[in-house]
C-alpha cells in the first residue's frame, strides 16, 4: 500500500476522523479549562456541524476503502450510508440541545467533558457500524457504540434506577454480542473469510452445512436484534429507557436503532442477494430463510410491544414499549426484501426522529418540573400549559400514524412496499396493531386535557426550548403533507452499493 | 499420542460456549455472569484461532481473536465499575434482587 493510495482512502472516513478529532478536543478541553464547563456544548455543536459537511461531501461518493485481502474493503461508503449518518447526527444535535435544558444531566455538570466524550464515542461507533463491510469491524464498532452507552445509561447516578439500568444493559448488550461473536466464528470457519463481498462469492454454490449456517446466522442476529430490540432480544429495552437519564434514552431509541437498521440491511444486501432484479426485488440465496425468520419477528415485535405499552403507567416505559413496536414495523420495511423497502425504512426513520425526538422532549421538560414521568401526573397539564398539551398531541398522534402527520405518510409507505410483495396477511395485522397502539396515545392526551386537577402548576419553557419543540411539531406536520423531497432522498440513497 | 485436529478444538469450544451461556442464565452474582460471559468470549476466540491455523484462512481469525482479547478487557472493566457502582447503591450483587423497575 503506498502512501498516495492511503491518503485517498482516509476521504473516505473523513467523518469519522472529524468525530474523533471532536472526541479528542472535548477531553483536552475539560482538561484544560477545568472550571469552565458551560463551552462543550457549543464545542460538541462544532464538531456536529463540521462532522455534517463531510457527511455531506461523501453523498456523491461510492466504494470501498481499507482492503485486508482481494479488492474489496472492510468500508463501504454511499449514499445509503450518508443518509443514515445524517440522521445520527440530527439526533446527536437534538441531543446536545436535549442535554443544555435537562435537569438531571444539569445536576451532573462537573462530569459535562465525561458526558459528551461518551455521547461522541457512541457517534463514532455508530458511524463505523453504518459503513462496515467487514464482520471484524462490524463486532468492533457495536462493541465501541455499546460501551458507551453502557456508561452513558447509568451516567447521573441521581438515583438507584440508574444503576439499575446499567446494570440491565451491560448484561444484556454482552450476553448478545458473545453470541453475535460466536456465530461470526462459525461463518469464518465455513468460508474462510469475513469481508461481506468475500462472503457472498463464498456463499454462492458453497457447499455448506445448512444446520451450521443457520446456527451461525441466528447468533449474528441475536447480536443485531439487540440493538434494534427485535422481539425476543427486548427485555433490556423498558427497563433502560425507564432507567437512564432522559437524554440518553431518547437517544437510544433512535439513533442506535438507526445504526442497527442500516447494519441489518448493508448485512442482508451485501452478504445474501445474488441478484436485484428490475423491479428492485432481491434474490437470495437459498442457505437461509432470512424472509420467514424476519415475518415472525416483526410480528412479534410489534405485537408484543403494543399490547405491552397498554399497561404502562410511565411515559418513559410507555415510549420504550412504543419504540419496540416502531422497530416491529420498520422491520416490514426490510423482511420485503426490496429496494422500496429499504427506502420506506429510511423515509421513517427520518419522521420517527422527529416525531419520538420531540415526544421525548416534552416528557422531559414536563419531567424537569414535576420531578415524575408518571402518567397521573400529567392530568390537566394540557389546560395549565396548552403549547406542551398540543405539541404534544402532534407527536403522539404522529406516532399513532393518523393522517396528517408524517407518522401517516411513513406507514403508509411501508404498507405499500408489503402490498407490492402481495404479503396482505402481514399487511393486516401491522394494520390492527396500529389501531391498538391509537389507545395507548390518546390515553396520555385524555389525561391532560379531559381530566381535572386541583392546583395549577405552570411548566416554564425557555424560548430556544420553545423554539425547538415548535420546530419539531411544524416538521412533524409539513413533511405529512410535503414529503416529496425526503422520499426521493430515500429513494436515491436506497441503492445500497452492490457488486 | 492423540493427533490433535480441528474437532478437538471445536469440542472444546462449544463446551465452553455452553458452560459460558449456562453460567449466565443461572448465577445470581453479577460478577459469576461477567466470567460466564468472558466464557463465550473466549469459545469463539478457540474457534477463531483453531479455523485460522487449520483452515489455511490467513491471519485474520488471529487478528480478531487479538481485537476480542482487548475488548474483553474493556468490557470488562466498564462492567466491574458498574457493579461496584451497584454494590455502592443496593449493598449486594445479587442481579436477581435488583429488580425495582419492574411493576
Amino acid at each position: 500500500m503506498n502512501i498516495a493510495n492511503f491518503s485517498q482512502m482516509l476521504s473516505f472516513i473523513k467523518p469519522e476522523l472529524a468525530v474523533s478529532v471532536t472526541i479528542l478536543v472535548v477531553v483536552v478541553f475539560d482538561l484544560i479549562f477545568n472550571k469552565n464547563k458551560k463551552i462543550i456544548p457549543y464545542i460538541a455543536l462544532l464538531g456536529i456541524v463540521v462532522t455534517g459537511y463531510y457527511v455531506i461531501q461523501q453523498y456523491a461518493l461510492s466504494g470501498t476503502a481499507f482492503p485486508t485481502s482481494g479488492k474489496y474493503g472492510m468500508v463501504t461508503v454511499d449514499a445509503f450510508a450518508s443518509f443514515f449518518k445524517m440522521i445520527v447526527l440530527i439526533a446527536t444535535l437534538c441531543i446536545v440541545i436535549f442535554s443544555y435544558y435537562s435537569d438531571e444531566i444539569i445536576k451532573t455538570q462537573g462530569r459535562l467533558g465525561e458526558y459528551y466524550t461518551l455521547i461522541f464515542g457512541m457517534v463514532l461507533g455508530m458511524f463505523v457500524m453504518i459503513s462496515a463491510s467487514d464482520l471484524i469491524l462490524i463486532y468492533l464498532s457495536m462493541e465501541l457504540m455499546s460501551l458507551s452507552s453502557y456508561v452513558l445509561a447509568g451516567f447521573t447516578k441521581l438515583r438507584t434506577r440508574n444503576s439499575e439500568a446499567a446494570l440491565k444493559y451491560l448484561i444484556y448488550g454482552a450476553i448478545s454480542s458473545g453470541l453475535m461473536l460466536f456465530g461470526i466464528s462459525l461463518v469464518y470457519g465455513m468460508t474462510g473469510t469475513t469481508n461481506l463481498y468475500q462472503l457472498n462469492a463464498a456463499l454462492q454454490g458453497a457447499d455448506v452445512n445448512l444446520y451450521t449456517v443457520g446456527f451461525a446466522l441466528i447468533l449474528i442476529f441475536a447480536g443485531i436484534g439487540y440493538k434494534i430490540s427485535a422481539a425476543p432480544f427486548h427485555f433490556w429495552t423498558p427497563d433502560v429507557y425507564e432507567g437512564a437519564p432522559i437524554s440518553i434514552t431518547a437517544y437510544l431509541s433512535v439513533a442506535s436503532k438507526a445504526a442497527g437498521f442500516a447494519l441489518l440491511m448493508r448485512f442482508l444486501k451485501t452478504t445474501f442477494v445474488t441478484y436485484v432484479d428490475p423491479h428492485g426485488s432481491w434474490q437470495l440465496f437459498n442457505i437461509f430463510d432470512w424472509q420467514t425468520l424476519l415475518i415472525l419477528i416483526s410480528v412479534l415485535t410489534m405485537t408484543l410491544g403494543n399490547f405491552a405499552a397498554l399497561w404502562q403507567d410511565n411515559l418513559k416505559r410507555m415510549l420504550a414499549y412504543s419504540s419496540i413496536a416502531h422497530a416491529g414495523y420498520m422491520l416490514l420495511g426490510v423482511l420485503v426484501l426490496t429496494n422500496k423497502g429499504v427506502s420506506a425504512v429510511m423515509f421513517y426513520f427520518f419522521v420517527y426522529l422527529i416525531m419520538n425526538l420531540g415526544a421525548f422532549f416534552v416528557v422531559m421538560i414536563i419531567a424537569n418540573k414535576i420531578g415524575s414521568e408518571n402518567i397521573d401526573d400529567y392530568d390537566g397539564l394540557g389546560y395549565s400549559s396548552p403549547f406542551l398539551g398540543v405539541t404534544f398531541g402532534i407527536f403522539l398522534v404522529s406516532l399513532t400514524g393518523l393522517p396528517p402527520t408524517a407518522g401517516f405518510i411513513g406507514k403508509l409507505n411501508l404498507f405499500v412496499a408489503l402490498l407490492d410483495k402481495q404479503m396482505v396477511v402481514v399487511a393486516v395485522i401491522a394494520v390492527i396493531n396500529s389501531v391498538v397502539s391509537l389507545y395507548y396515545y390518546i390515553r396520555v392526551l385524555k389525561h391532560m386535557f379531559l381530566t381535572k386537577r386541583d392546583e395549577k402548576i405552570s411548566i416554564p419553557v425557555p424560548m430556544p426550548a420553545f423554539l425547538f419543540i415548535l420546530v419539531m411539531a411544524t416538521t412533524t406536520i409539513f413533511f405529512g403533507i410535503y414529503f416529496t423531497p425526503i422520499t426521493s432522498w430515500a429513494q436515491n440513497a436506497a441503492a445500497i452499493l452492490h457488486f | 499420542m492423540i493427533h490433535v485436529s480441528l474437532t478437538h478444538y471445536l469440542v472444546v469450544s462449544a463446551f465452553l460456549f455452553s458452560f459460558g451461556l449456562y453460567g449466565v442464565v443461572t448465577r445470581k452474582n453479577a460478577v459469576m455472569v461477567l466470567m460466564g460471559i468472558e466464557l463465550i468470549l473466549n469459545s469463539a476466540n478457540i474457534n477463531f484461532v483453531a479455523f485460522s491455523k487449520f483452515g489455511n484462512y490467513g491471519l485474520n481469525g488471529q487478528i480478531m481473536a487479538l481485537f476480542v482479547i482487548i475488548l474483553a478487557a474493556a468490557e470488562a472493566a466498564i462492567a466491574l465499575a458498574i457493579v461496584l457502582n451497584i454494590y455502592k447503591t443496593f449493598a449486594h450483587v445479587d442481579v436477581d434482587k435488583i429488580n425495582n423497575l419492574k411493576e
